[in-house]
């Protein structure tokens, strides 16, 4: 069973959705206790960090996602708040990740807007989460704030710059696209996870 | 870089998708899920629904549809037509829809894009501007055209933008369903004063037109609605050919 932690941010539906379109039994839950005896566990998401930081304390849910030792994954805003911080409502968030979280500048010359949205290549990517993926592969992004590049990065994309576009530290993972909402390809990553990961 | 963007939209009347030109004279031309499915395996990056239903009827069957949207097609899509309130915003968004579009309402209601914005994130709000060029002149329409507002393209555009909408959406009246291209000029001049994602949209008869808004008029992504709803041309046609006159895009 997979646990999709609800902590109240919106967008949860499009990953109940898509794990059902690939026949995986998930729960949706706010409680410890069925977080840490899942199987995997996704911490999804959409919204501004320091308010979705907010809701993870109120629910004391940070030292339970911290502390969890089977295969976890953040989308989108779930794994930034798996950085260290972000500049979004300038937030501490929880440190798994050794990377802070910095918004995209906008450069029109260039053609770099902000929001960075629509779809994206990804490049430099590892297994097993992006298996069977070729590099240049497109996949959905839609975000302001980006994780800054580090050694943890599985993938790479660029907005004016480079910035990490997935995340792995040994069972943590994250991914700053959207695969529950980038078609074929989006769905072989989160099979990846549920059967690879 | 990121891809630019081809999106089909759907008008939808009781569950139906319908196309009209320049918003009247509406043909059925098919099941609003089948056809948003057919368009994502063909490679639309997104899909927008638009909601012209004029009842509280048509309203909740527009609601259910965007549940049935949101369970099977695994892109994104925006929902728009006659969302005025917060609570129009929350339900749509619990329905499964990824952005929401709201038009007549901002321009009535300014404040509301603040309120969306705050509530939701940036990136569920698109701002859809109708406008007609007067003397020279782009003035904002409400209403589906049939209304005049104090405002301008540029500025209220800016307004937007700066109030919190995530994309813009404009669309000339002018040009909407006529297959006659879109004005690029004007499009390009809201990509110079803005930072944010600009959707072409209403006009484009052949890839040529599309070509021309995604490069002379800078547009972030082309959205159209007769041209595929007729089969004339496929999004994957349009692709390969933005793709052979090296313009990014996904395929």
């Amino acid at each position: 069973m997979i646990a999709i932690v609800d902590y109240d941010t919106g967008n949860l539906c499009s990953v109940c959705n898509a794990l059902g379109r690939l026949g995986v039994q998930y729960v949706v839950t706010d409680d410890a206790e069925t977080i840490k005896k899942a199987d995997k566990v996704l911490l999804p998401g959409v919204g501004e960090a320091s308010s979705a930081m907010e809701k993870l304390r109120e629910r004391g849910l940070c030292e339970v996602i911290k502390g969890l030792t089977q295969p976890v994954m953040g989308i989108c805003i779930g794994m930034q708040l798996m950085c260290r911080c972000s500049e979004e409502g300038n937030t501490e968030c929880l440190g798994i990740f050794d990377t802070e979280v910095k918004r995209f500048s906008a450069d029109k010359k260039a053609g770099v807007k902000v929001p960075h949205m629509g779809w994206n290549e990804i490049r430099n990517i590892e297994t097993p989460l992006l298996s069977g993926l070729r590099e240049g592969e497109f996949l959905y992004f839609v975000h302001s704030f980006a994780p800054q590049m580090c050694g943890e990065a599985i993938a790479t994309s660029v907005n004016g710059v480079q910035f990490a576009a997935a995340l792995n530290k040994g069972n943590f993972y994250g991914t700053q696209f959207h695969p529950e909402k980038s078609g074929t390809i989006g769905e072989q990553i989160l099979r990846n996870f549920v059967e690879k990961c | 870089m990121v891809a630019k963007r081809i999106i089909p939209c759907l008008d939808v009347k009781d569950g139906r998708t319908v196309k009209g030109v320049n918003f009247v004279g509406l043909k059925d031309v098919g099941d609003a899920v089948e056809l948003g499915s057919r368009y994502a395996l063909e490679g639309a990056d997104e899909l927008v629904y638009l909601d012209i239903s004029a009842t509280v009827e048509g309203r909740k069957t527009f609601t259910s549809l965007v549940e049935r949207i949101a369970q099977n097609i695994n892109i994104p899509f925006t929902v728009g037509g006659g969302i005025s309130t917060l609570d129009d915003a929350a339900r749509l968004l619990d329905a499964g829809a990824d952005k929401i579009s709201i038009n007549s309402a901002a321009v009535a209601n300014p404040d509301i894009i603040d309120q969306i914005a705050a509530k939701y994130g940036s990136q569920f709000l698109v701002l859809a501007i109708d406008a007609k060029q007067v003397d020279g002149i782009w003035r904002i329409t409400t209403h589906g055209g049939n209304k005049f507002a104090d405002k301008e393209l540029i500025s209220w555009a800016y307004e937007g933008q700066e109030r919190g909408a995530g994309e813009i959406l404009f669309t000339s009246m002018d040009h909407d369903g006529t297959k006659n291209g879109y004005p690029c000029e004007t499009y390009a001049a809201l990509s110079d004063k803005l930072s944010i994602p600009i959707i072409a949209s209403g006009g484009a008869g052949s890839i040529d037109d599309i070509v021309k808004v995604l490069t002379d008029g800078k547009a972030d992504a082309a959205l159209a609605a007769s041209i595929f709803h007729y089969g004339e041309v496929s999004i994957n046609e349009v692709k390969k050919e933005l793709q052979k006159r090296d313009i990014k895009v996904r395929l």
